[in-house]
């Protein structure tokens, strides 16, 4: 075991969130379509779902003073780290099936990882969430991995 | 899709200039009140940043849009994979492109590298996209 990362801190791999269920609209998505800059008529009419619609989806909504004082929502699915400051994350995402209006779909996240580098700067923690999201008949429609780096 | 894929083939490419009302409307969407991307004293002032910050996510659409484009009604989006690697501001002109790397005709399987620049030409999200384009030929 390294330095950084305690046994009780790596004991929270695994740790899974309370599933949530939420409802494609064509409102939300031609408001996406819109924020985006997209120029493609089926997505700013609201036919369906560009890629990455999961990501307003499924972001959290949180009463007020739950938020802090910047503005930022705490994700509950992370243990306190003894780094603080996010550096640059990366996203791998698979689409799997189409999303419509009328959709109703079901996310479940995970901290499927949490290990530890030494960069030129010092040391590194990363951590993995992976998010799945399946429609009412319980198949997969699109698999998020997303890796963050503190220091 | 135009013109027909093959590996080195370059994407067509397209900048984009986000505004405050744009940024404002992404985050509205998202329901994100991160005051790094709409209040610019606590930007400035409290996080020391030279200007309002674009959301990351956002340049990850626009590496999806770039190749949604060029695909048309051909194919479709199956896989990214992408990082931000700096921040971005309201004001800049973020330029986004994308080479084929791999194509397999048989199956029409493809995979793109792409990537956001900003205005100093350095790549602040650089990513790989995986397509499928539909092998069947009614769709023309």
């Amino acid at each position: 075991m390294s330095g950084l990362l305690s046994d009780e801190l790596l004991a929270n791999i695994g740790r899974v969130s309370e599933p949530r269920r939420e409802v494609v609209t064509r409102r939300d998505i031609r408001k996406y379509a819109v924020a985006t800059g997209s120029r493609l008529r089926k997505y700013l009419d609201g036919d369906i779902a560009p890629p990455m619609f999961h990501v307003p989806l499924f972001w959290d909504v949180v009463e007020l003073d739950a938020l802090t004082p910047d503005g930022v929502s705490i994700d509950t699915l992370l243990p306190k780290f003894p780094l603080e400051r996010a550096m640059a994350g990366g996203l791998e995402i698979d689409y799997l099936k189409p999303v419509r209006p009328g959709d109703w779909l079901t996310s479940t996240r995970t901290l499927t990882n949490i290990y530890e580098k030494h960069g030129r700067s010092g040391p590194l923690i990363f951590y993995e969430i992976v998010m799945e999201v399946k429609n009412d008949q319980g198949e997969l429609v699109i698999r998020e991995k997303t890796t963050r780096i503190l220091r | 899709m135009n013109p027909e894929p093959s590996v080195g083939l370059v994407l067509p490419s397209r900048s984009h200039t986000p505004d405050n009302v744009q940024l404002m409307l992404y985050n509205a969407i998202l329901w994100n009140g991160h005051r790094i991307h709409f209040d610019l004293p606590y930007a400035t002032e409290v996080e020391g940043y030279p200007g309002l910050v674009l959301a990351g996510p956002m340049l990850g659409d626009w590496l999806h849009q770039l190749v949604d484009e060029w695909l048309g009604d051909k194919g479709v989006i199956t896989r990214v994979e992408y990082s931000n690697r700096g921040a971005t501001y309201v004001g800049e002109t973020l330029t986004v492109g994308g080479t084929i790397n791999a194509f397999d005709d048989s199956t029409g399987d493809l995979t793109i590298d792409v990537f956001v620049k900003n205005g100093a030409g350095e790549t602040v999200a650089p990513g790989i996209i995986g397509a499928c384009l539909f092998l069947d030929k009614e769709v023309n």
